[in-house]
């Protein structure tokens, strides 16, 4: 029992204790601001169970792109927040014990694992080295199971599809109703100013270095919509209407990629998303790149919303 | 040598961890958004500096050093601009509760 | 009891929090929150998996960690098309609730 078990206790207390109250707080404004520590103490989570790139994607897409989200959302809501009926005692305990039940039968499938569980680890990293990447996690996903991120970037185009149709129709093609800051604020002006250059490097930084140690394209693009969306919230730059040539090049140019170097591998390498021998790197860097780009602009879309008003 | 950089280290965490407790207590019990506000700018820069100084000895070289300092400058700079909107907001539409 | 065992059944407890919020909580936005919970219990639970999975002195399975990975960014497009529903519900019918009970004034909400 070291100390260093204790504090993991500590933490799952902790982490336990912020989810339960995001459950049960009266507020939906408390339950928002619950769950976006829930997903920053999460983050932690991830690094003690030695999953570093996984940490990197909680804090910055499960805890702040959907914070933000949130925020929106209960913002806007506020005017309606109405005091819904509560269910009855009865339904909630009986839920609850259905709860309970479904919690201990995982638990029970976890504690009841077999001591050497499964693994892929050493023909992971078998194989690695003819990718030439240093990032086991990046090899999984850009090269083991490059068509599972491929589909997820199309996944995210479509929820964005899914979005924009939300918009009202003499609305379509127009800006997104991005709720800014209304007053003019100097500090915030000041912050839009500084801390972009600084976050495009560091996201820039991210993507690159994703090869090879922690990090990643999805890391990488998250940070740079967040720089897109702060300049957009302190009104330095209007949200682009989504009738832009270029927004829409942008969006498409990851997956595009992805799927042109997919069928350039049937080709040229035997197999559908499979990479020539000796240009593996490039092409997973090439597109790492491309998808970065699209992961910001489609982020950043996905957090602006629908289209509220005409284009100008 | 590696014992004392191992106390300073330790020492520093220890005070950052006081700042840090000391911040969050402030942030229970004072009564008013100003107030608490107060006492989280000093875990950010106190608290969190500190911590950044005991883990200094133990970066991965001058580099890692540097992306220490700059994250506590950034978490200064974010924290700082926060505050500042917070405060604002809550003295034109008043304490809410 | 092992660190992974220890936050894998910390993500068993956060499914089943999560399971009951989804149920019990009537409001669309509140049950977008318990389902955001419940996916992340069950990542944790992979997590589980990949932590255990170390063989040959690596410290985690990475398929899991991967398999993670795509699994939040599919859950933040998911959470993102739900808010744009639930903010066009509340403009096309002026409330925020699925539920067809007459909607209790807001004067009488206990804030």
């Amino acid at each position: 029992m070291t100390i260093l078990f204790f504090a993991d206790v500590g933490l799952v207390l902790l982490v336990l204790a912020i989810g339960a109250s995001t459950i049960f707080v009266r507020k939906a404004f408390d339950a928002v601001i619950a769950f976006v520590v829930y997903g920053l103490l999460l983050a932690i989570v991830w690094v003690r169970l030695s999953a570093i790139d996984v940490a990197l994607t909680e804090a910055a897409i499960g805890g702040g792109m959907t914070g933000m989200l949130l925020l929106g959302a209960v913002a806007r809501l506020r005017s309606a927040e109405l005091d819904s009926p509560r269910i009855g005692l009865r339904v909630r305990l009986a839920a609850g014990f259905f709860c309970a039940l479904v919690a201990s039968c995982l638990a029970g499938a976890l504690l009841l694992s077999p001591k050497a569980i499964p693994t892929l680890a050493p023909a992971v990293m078998e194989n690695l080295v003819h990718t030439g990447l240093g990032n086991p996690v990046a090899g999984v996903l850009f090269a083991y199971r490059a068509l599972d991120t491929m589909l997820e970037k199309v996944v995210l185009l479509l929820a964005l599809l899914g979005v924009w149709s939300l918009a009202p129709n003499d609305a379509w093609n127009g800006i997104p109703g991005l709720r800014v800051y209304e007053r003019p604020s100097s500090t915030l002006t000041f912050l839009a100013q500084v801390l972009p250059p600084v976050g495009i490097v560091v996201g820039i930084y991210m993507c690159w270095v994703g090869a090879n140690e922690p990090g990643g394209a999805f890391q990488g693009g998250t940070i740079l919509a967040a720089m897109w969306l702060l300049v957009i919230v302190a009104r330095l730059e209007r949200a682009p209407s989504i009738g832009q040539p270029w927004l829409r090049i942008g969006l498409v140019v990851g997956p595009i990629t992805f799927l042109a170097v997919g069928l350039a591998g049937l080709v040229l390498a035997n197999a559908f998303l499979g990479y020539p021998p000796g240009y593996a790197k490039a092409l997973i860097v090439a597109i790492e790149v491309t998808l970065t780009i699209s992961i910001a602009v489609a982020l950043t879309m996905l957090a602006a919303g629908p289209p509220k008003q005409e284009q100008q | 040598m590696n014992l004392a950089l191992d106390l300073f280290t330790v020492s520093a965490l220890s005070a950052g961890a006081l700042f840090f407790l000391a911040g969050t207590v402030g942030l229970i019990r004072f009564p008013d958004p100003l107030t608490r506000l107060h006492a989280l700018t000093k875990v950010d820069n106190l608290g969190l500096g500190l911590v950044v100084l005991g883990l200094l000895p133990h970066a991965n070289g001058p580099v890692g050093a540097l992306k220490l300092v700059s994250i506590w400058l950034l978490v200064q700079l974010s924290g700082a601009i926060v505050t500042q909107l917070i405060a604002g907001a809550v003295r034109e539409r008043g304490p809410r509760e | 009891m092992s660190d992974a065992t220890l936050f894998g059944l910390c993500g068993a407890a956060l499914v089943g929090i999560g399971l009951y919020g989804l149920i019990t909580n009537p409001e669309p936005l509140r049950k977008i929150l318990a389902f955001n919970l419940l996916g992340s219990g069950v990542f944790l639970v992979f997590g589980f998996i990949s932590r255990r999975a170390a063989a040959d002195g690596f410290p985690g399975d990475p398929v899991p960690q991967a398999m993670v990975i795509t699994a939040i960014v599919v859950a933040f497009a998911a959470t993102a098309l739900a808010i744009a529903l639930v903010q066009r519900l509340l403009e096309q019918t002026g409330r925020a609730t699925l539920s067809s009970d007459e909607p209790v004034s807001a004067d009488k909400s206990n804030s």
